[in-house]
């Protein structure tokens, strides 16, 4: 199985990315610079985290125009797998991949910790192979993490079963206290209608082996695998 | 021509950096000061022959670019640029 892990300009957990995939999943991975105009044949594009172009204007606001968007559009439109992490989720909403914007953190901090992210739903590539409600402890790095959309979006978004991740304490339970960064509903991840595109604000790829200090997030890039293994398109 | 534009976040949605400038400002005394809202502000130097045209192009980039229309909203100001002669290459 094939991954392409998307680089733009300020591109910095791409290598993150590449590692959890290659060396410790043991599958393809390939870079994919911007301006490329083809996926090259992957099956699952990774937007990884960073700082793209700066984070100037807003984030992700530049990298959505670059060339390669067009071909993860298509993909997406295809029913391709497609996970945003942190900075690849703020590229997925200024795309309009995703619905809902970021604002700066409620509390105005980079926040640069751990925390503990519940599986809402498992009907999505991503998270096929967790258990519903699992709650994962995985790293978050973000000043732009406050995720926000207008009332009638998010009520959708609850209805059809779009919010994948959220902050929730150790124990499973949404408080304001889990909430790192101010977003409404305690939203951490969402997907599409389509339920193929995924994004989130925690790094799953930096938690993949125990020498990191955790390895929840394995289970996310384990289960791409396993639900395109069974969906019979592509040789695991 | 020089076209300006206004980007702010919709009434709706929360400033937290606006919020905080406030907050600033009533520890320095200035309690007249109710509210704060941050926005961005550009100048765009737009080669068009009229100002209508030059509005019309200054309005599509800043929906398509410079604002994000789900939490953000715009304006566009269009004028000569002053102490140059009007109808001059700008």
């Amino acid at each position: 199985m094939k991954f392409a892990v998307v680089v733009f300009p300020g591109s910095n957990c791409d290598h993150d990315a590449y590692h959890a995939v290659r060396h410790v999943l043991g599958h393809d991975a390939a870079f994919l610079w911007h301006k490329e105009t083809s996926l090259g044949g992957a099956d699952v594009v990774i937007l990884p985290g960073g700082f793209s172009h700066g984070d100037y204007l807003r984030t992700g606001a530049i990298a959505r125009f670059s060339p390669v968007m067009d071909a993860v559009r298509a993909f997406a439109e295809q029913g391709g797998p497609v996970l945003g992490i942190c900075n690849g989720f703020q590229v997925l909403l200024e795309a309009g991949l995703l619905p809902g914007a970021m604002l700066r953190n409620a509390g105005l901090k980079f926040r640069c910790e751990h925390v503990h992210v519940r599986v809402d739903q498992t009907d999505t590539p991503f998270t096929a192979s967790c258990r519903p409600g699992q709650v994962l402890r995985l790293p978050i790095a973000h000043g732009e993490g406050n995720y926000v959309a207008d009332p009638g979006v998010v009520q959708e978004l609850e209805e059809r079963r779009q919010v994948i991740f959220r902050y929730t304490t150790a124990e499973g339970e949404v408080t304001a206290a889990a909430n790192p960064n101010g977003s409404i509903h305690n939203i951490a991840g969402i997907c599409n209608r389509t339920r193929n595109v995924v994004g989130l604000m925690p790094h799953p790829e930096r938690a993949c082996e125990p020498a990191l200090g955790s390895a929840d997030g394995l289970v996310v890039f384990e289960s791409v695998v396993t639900a395109l293994a069974d969906a019979g398109g592509v040789n695991a | 021509m020089l076209a300006r534009v206004f980007v702010t976040l919709k009434p709706s949605v929360f400033d937290p950096q606006g919020n905080t400038i406030a907050e600033a400002l009533h520890q320095m005394g200035y309690q007249g000061v109710t509210d704060v809202r941050q926005g961005k502000y550009f100048e765009l130097e737009i080669g068009a022959s009229t100002p209508e045209e030059a509005r019309s192009l200054a309005s599509e980039v800043a929906h398509r670019l410079l604002a994000n229309p789900v939490i953000e909203s715009y304006r566009v100001e269009v004028a000569e640029p002053a102490g140059r002669p009007a109808g001059g290459a700008a």
